[in-house]
C-alpha cells in the first residue's frame, strides 16, 4: 500500500502568502476570543469546590440547585455531567465559607431531598492561593518550554530556523486556546498538560521539515530557497500524514473510551495535531524564507561529517 | 551489511528480558492481607519481632498464609482468600490487643501485590495507583508558619520579661510588635545593660537600638533568619511526625505524607473514603502532661489491687512497672516550646532537653524546688486516655526553663522521648488548602477507560502500520509493544505514581513512538525508489532517520521536562510518563527494530526485494 505517488515536487512556497493571512485571521480570532470570553477555568485553577454525585436514576437538577440556595449557597452551579444521573456541583471560593467542611455540608444537604440518595463520586476543593500558583507555575512552563526548544533550534540549525518554529507552534498554542475560549470548554490541568505537550509535539514536526532542508540544501547545488523548502515538505508530506494519522488514532480512542476527564484533553491534542500540520508546513517553512535562509548557511566545513554517513 | 556484532544483540535481549520481568508484577493483581501497625504514639513497633509474633499467632490458630512482610510502618500478611484473611484478622486482633477497651495495636484488612516473593525480592513491585485510579482522599495541609511565628515571639516576650526581672534591668515594657519586640528604657545605661543580658542568654535574637525621643530608648529584637529557618523546618517536620503517628491509627495501606514546597504537607489516603473521619484525625490534638508520681509505700499494691487511692490514677510505664500518678497536672504541653535528644554535659549519657516558656520555666522551678528526689510523670493525653512517657527522679532545683532528663537511657530512646514530646502536639496550626476525594467505583471506571483507550489506539496503529509497511510494519509494531513494555517496567522500577493522566501519556506517547519508525520505513522506501539495493537501503534508512529522531525527540523532551519541573499534581503525573516513554521509544524504535530487520535481512547474502509494502517508482509508470 502507498499513499503517495508524487512526481513533481508541490509548490508550497506559491501560495505562502495566501495561507500565511489565512492563519494571521486565524490567530487573531482566537486571541481575540480570548480577550473577549475569556478561559473557562476549572476549578483547580480558580479556587473553590466541586462535587461529583451519582444517582441511580435521572436526577432532578432544580430541586438540587433549590435545596443549596437555602443552604447558603446560592452562587452554585449545579449541571449534568457524561450522563442524567450523573451531576456536577460547583461552589467558588467565599471568604465567609468555611471552606473545609463545604463537601460535607453539601452531602447532608443532598441527602434531605426526596428521591433517590446520592453517591458521592469526587470532591475537589482548591483553596484560592493554590489555584494562583498553578497558574504562575502553567505560565512558566511555557515560557520555559519556549526558552528550551528555541536555544536547542539555534544551536542545531540556525536562528531563523528557531524563531520561525516558535512563531508557528505559539501559533498553534494560541489557537487551541482560541476554541477553548470560544466554545468555553473547560480549561484544566489536564488540558494545559496537553497543550504543553503540542507545543513540544509540534515543534517535533517543523523540525522533521527542517532537517529536510539542511539536508536539501547540502545536497543540491542549484535549488533556488522556495523550491528547496518544497522539495523538503514533499519529501516528507506521507511520513506527516501517516506520522499524525497514527497518533491521531491514538487520540480518537482517548476521545472516544478515554470518558469525561479525558475528553478535553483529547480534543486539545486533535485541534493541536490538525494545526500542527499546517502550521509546521505552511507558516513555519514561509517564515523561514523571508527569514532569509541561505545555503551559505549549512555548508560550513565542520559540517562534512554528517555527509559522511552515506 | 546489516549485521548486528553479537553483544548487542544479546544486550538488546537482555534489556527486553529485564523490561518484561519487571513489567510482570503488574498482571498479578491483589490479595487480601492482614496490616499490624503500632496503635499509640508511646508503643514503637519493632517489625522482626512482630513479624515473628504474627507467625506464631497463625500457626497456633490452623491459619495459612502466603508471607510476612514487614517495613518501618508496620507487618502484613497475605492470605489465600477474604475467609481465610477475616479469620487471621480475628486471631491476630485476639493476640495482640488482649484489651480492646485499650489498643495498643491497630489491625486492619488491606490488600498486598499478589506477584511471587521471587519477584518482590529483586524489587519488582506493580505501579502505584494514583487516588483517582484506586479511590481515596488526598489533602494538601498548608502550615501556618507566620502563626507559628507569633506564637514563638510571643513566648520570647515572655522570657525576655523573666529575664530582665532576673537580671534586675529595669525596663518600661516589653511589647510584641508585629514580627519585632520592642523593649523601652529610661535611660541608656540600662539599655546596654540589657542587650548585654539578651546577648548572654540567646544567639537566636538580632538587636538593634531605636531612640523615638530623649526619654524613649527602646531595643528592638527581632528573630534571625536563621532561627526562622530552623523555626520552619522544626514546625513541618514535627508536623509531619505528628501526622504519621495519628494516620497510623486510621490503618490506612499506604498513606503517604510528603514535605512539599516550603510550608505544604501533603497527606493521601489510598482507600479511605469517610473524609470527616480522616479530618478529625488529622486535626486533632494531643496534649502533654507534667504530673507528680504518688510513691506512697504501699499505694502502688492498693491500686494493682484495685483499690486505687483518691486523686491519683494507676499506669504502666514503659519497661512494664506500674505507676501511680497524681490527677493533678502542674503543667501542660503548652508551656513546652521544645525537646531535643543530646547529651548530658557532665556524664556524657544520653539526655532528652526540653525547653519551657518563662511562665512554665517558674512553675517547674517552684515544683522541682518542692519535691527533689521524688518522681515526676510526662504523659501524652490523646483520644481522652494517658500514655506515661518517661518518669524521671528530680535531683536538684531547675530555674530557668532549661529542664534535662537523663538516666538510664540508650541515645535511641532519648531520640524517641524527644519526638514523643513534639509529637504530642502540632508545632504550627494546619489548614487544609485543597481536598479531593475519588469514590472507589470511579477509579475502576478510569482504569477501565485509560486501559481501553491505549488498548483500541494500539490495535489501530498495528493494523494500519502492518497493512501499509508488510514485515516492516510487523516489526515496527513489535518495536511499539517493546516500548510499552518498557515503560511499563520503568515505571514499575521507579515506583512512580500513575494517574489517569499518566495513562492519557501513555497512549499519546505511544501515538508519537510510531513516528520514529515511520521516519526509518518511509526513508527506507525512499532509498529503494531513488534505485538503491535492498540492504543499502536499510543501512541508508536508518541511518538518515537517526539524525532526524533524535532532533524531534529532544524537543519533544524539553517539553516534557519543563513540564516535570513546573508542573504539579495531574501535570506531573502526565510528564514523568511523558519523558520516559520518549527516551524508551528512541531506544525500541531505533535498536530493537533494527536488531529484528537484522535478523530477517543481514544473514542474506542476496536481498532481491524488501516486503515494506509496495514502493512506487517514478520510472514505472
Amino acid at each position: 500500500m502507498e499513499f503517495f505517488r508524487i512526481k513533481k515536487d508541490i509548490p508550497f512556497m506559491r501560495h505562502a502568502l495566501l495561507f500565511n493571512i489565512i492563519s494571521l485571521i486565524t490567530f487573531v480570532l482566537a486571541v481575540f476570543f480570548l480577550a473577549t470570553r475569556g478561559l473557562h477555568l476549572s476549578v483547580e485553577f480558580t479556587g473553590g469546590t466541586l462535587i461529583e454525585v451519582s444517582y441511580t436514576e435521572a436526577a432532578q437538577l432544580e430541586p438540587i440547585r433549590q435545596a443549596l440556595g437555602t443552604e447558603g449557597y446560592p452562587d452554585a452551579q449545579v449541571q449534568n455531567f457524561g450522563s442524567a444521573s450523573d451531576v456536577l456541583i460547583r461552589l467558588p471560593n467565599r471568604e465567609d465559607l468555611d471552606t473545609n467542611r463545604v463537601s460535607e455540608r453539601v452531602m447532608s444537604t443532598l441527602a434531605t431531598i426526596d428521591g433517590p440518595t446520592a453517591e458521592l463520586r469526587r470532591v475537589e476543593f482548591v483553596g484560592p492561593q493554590v489555584g494562583k500558583e498553578l497558574a504562575t507555575d502553567g505560565a512558566m512552563a511555557l515560557l520555559l518550554v519556549i526558552i528550551g526548544i528555541m536555544l536547542y533550534l539555534a544551536a542545531r540549525f540556525e536562528w531563523r530556523f528557531a524563531v520561525s518554529a516558535i512563531v508557528a507552534n505559539l501559533h498553534d498554542v494560541i489557537i487551541i486556546l482560541g476554541f477553548f475560549a470560544f466554545f468555553q470548554w473547560e480549561f484544566s490541568l489536564p488540558v494545559l498538560a496537553a497543550v504543553l505537550a503540542v507545543l513540544g509535539y509540534s515543534v517535533n514536526e517543523s523540525v522533521v521539515v527542517f532537517d529536510r532542508v539542511r539536508e536539501t540544501f547540502k545536497k543540491k547545488r542549484s535549488m533556488t530557497t522556495p523550491d528547496v523548502l518544497n522539495h523538503a515538505i514533499t519529501s516528507t508530506i506521507s511520513r506527516t500524514v501517516i506520522t499524525h494519522g497514527s497518533t491521531q488514532m491514538m487520540v480518537l480512542a482517548m476521545l472516544i473510551f478515554g470518558g469525561e476527564t479525558l475528553y478535553y484533553f483529547a480534543l486539545a491534542l486533535t485541534i493541536g495535531i490538525l494545526f500542527g500540520i499546517y502550521s509546521s508546513v505552511l507558516v513555519a517553512s514561509p517564515l523561514v524564507m523571508w527569514l532569509g535562509v541561505s545555503r551559505e548557511q549549512f555548508i560550513k566545513p565542520k559540517k562534512e561529517k554528517e555527509e559522511a554517513v552515506v | 551489511m546489516n549485521r548486528y556484532p553479537l553483544w548487542k544483540n544479546i544486550l538488546i535481549g537482555l534489556v527486553l528480558l529485564w523490561g518484561l520481568i519487571y513489567t510482570l508484577p503488574n498482571f498479578y493483581g491483589e490479595v487480601p492481607a492482614v496490616q499490624v501497625s503500632s496503635g499509640k504514639a508511646t508503643l514503637k513497633l519493632d517489625p522482626a519481632s512482630v513479624t515473628d509474633r504474627v507467625a506464631e499467632v497463625l500457626r497456633s490458630a490452623g491459619i495459612e498464609h502466603n508471607g510476612i512482610f514487614s517495613d518501618v510502618s508496620g507487618v502484613r500478611a497475605r492470605f489465600a482468600s477474604t475467609d481465610i484473611q477475616l479469620r487471621a484478622k480475628d486471631a491476630i486482633e485476639r493476640a495482640f490487643n488482649p484489651d480492646p477497651q485499650d489498643p495498643s495495636y491497630v489491625v486492619a484488612l488491606n490488600l498486598l501485590s499478589a506477584s511471587p516473593a521471587w519477584l518482590t525480592s529483586i524489587h519488582a513491585l506493580p505501579m502505584y495507583l494514583g487516588l483517582d485510579l484506586r479511590g481515596g482522599v488526598h489533602f494538601l495541609l498548608q502550615v501556618d508558619m507566620p502563626g507559628a511565628l507569633t506564637k514563638r515571639l510571643d513566648s520570647t516576650t515572655g522570657d525576655l520579661r523573666t529575664l530582665m526581672r532576673d537580671k534586675n534591668v529595669r525596663h518600661a515594657g516589653i511589647t510584641r510588635e508585629g514580627n519585632t519586640i520592642h523593649i523601652r528604657f529610661r535611660d541608656s545605661a540600662q539599655r546596654d545593660a540589657g542587650r548585654s543580658a539578651i546577648q548572654a542568654s540567646t544567639t537566636d535574637l538580632q538587636l538593634s537600638d531605636r531612640d523615638d525621643g530623649s526619654d524613649d530608648l527602646k531595643l528592638v529584637a527581632t528573630l534571625t533568619a536563621q532561627a526562622q529557618q530552623t523555626m520552619r523546618d522544626f514546625a513541618i517536620k514535627q508536623n509531619i511526625t505528628t501526622l504519621h503517628n495519628r494516620i497510623n491509627e486510621l490503618g490506612v495501606a499506604e498513606p503517604v505524607i510528603q514535605q512539599q514546597g516550603a510550608e505544604r504537607i501533603v497527606v493521601q489516603l489510598p482507600g479511605v473514603q469517610d473524609v470527616a473521619k480522616a479530618k478529625d484525625i488529622l486535626g486533632r490534638t494531643a496534649t502533654l502532661e507534667v504530673r507528680m508520681v504518688d510513691d506512697t509505700p504501699g499505694a502502688v499494691e492498693d491500686a494493682i489491687a484495685g483499690k486505687v487511692p483518691f486523686g491519683t490514677e494507676l499506669y504502666t510505664e514503659r519497661g512494664g512497672l506500674p505507676l501511680l500518678v497524681k490527677k493533678q497536672v502542674v503543667l501542660t504541653g503548652d508551656r513546652l516550646t521544645d525537646a531535643q535528644p543530646g547529651f548530658d554535659g557532665q556524664t556524657n549519657e544520653a539526655a532528652v532537653h526540653l525547653t519551657l516558656d518563662a511562665a512554665g520555666a517558674r512553675i517547674f522551678r517552684d515544683v522541682t524546688r518542692e519535691s527533689i528526689g521524688k518522681r515526676m510523670a510526662i504523659l501524652l493525653i490523646e483520644k481522652g486516655k494517658g500514655e506515661v512517657v518517661t518518669a524521671p527522679v528530680i535531683r536538684s532545683e531547675i530555674g530557668g526553663g532549661r529542664v534535662q532528663i537523663s538516666g538510664r537511657m540508650t541515645t535511641a530512646e532519648a531520640n524517641d522521648v524527644a519526638l514523643l514530646l513534639r509529637a504530642g502536639s502540632l508545632a504550627a496550626p494546619m489548614e487544609i488548602i485543597e481536598e479531593r476525594t475519588v469514590g472507589p467505583s470511579l477509579g475502576a471506571e478510569n482504569i477501565a477507560k485509560g486501559f481501553n483507550s491505549t488498548l483500541w489506539g494500539f490495535l489501530a496503529i498495528a493494523v494500519f502500520m502492518c497493512a501499509y509497511y508488510a514485515l516492516f510494519g510487523v516489526v515496527s509494531t513489535i518495536a511499539l509493544a517493546a516500548n510499552l513494555l518498557l515503560l511499563v517496567a520503568l515505571l514499575s522500577l521507579l515506583q512512580a505514581t500513575l494517574t489517569l493522566p499518566g495513562i492519557a501519556a501513555m497512549a499519546l506517547t505511544l501515538g508519537m513512538a510510531i513516528d520514529a519508525n515511520v521516519l526509518i520505513n518511509e526513508r527506507i522506501r525512499e532509498e529503494l525508489r531513488n534505485g538503491s539495493s535492498p540492504q543499502a537501503a536499510i543501512a541508508a534508512g536508518y541511518d538518515r532517520a537517526f539524525d532526524t529522531i533524535l532532533d524531534s525527540n529532544i524537543t519533544t523532551l524539553i517539553a516534557g521536562i519543563a513540564l516535570l519541573v513546573f508542573g504539579s499534581g495531574p501535570v506531573r503525573g502526565f510528564a514523568v510518563v511523558h519523558c520516559l516513554g520518549i527516551l524508551t521509544s528512541m531506544f525500541s524504535a531505533v535498536l530493537v527494530s533494527r536488531m529484528m530487520i537484522n535478523l530477517i535481512y543481514g544473514r542474506q547474502r542476496k536481498v532481491e526485494k524488501l516486503a515494506i509494502g509496495q514502493v512506487w517508482k517514478p520510472g514505472n509508470n
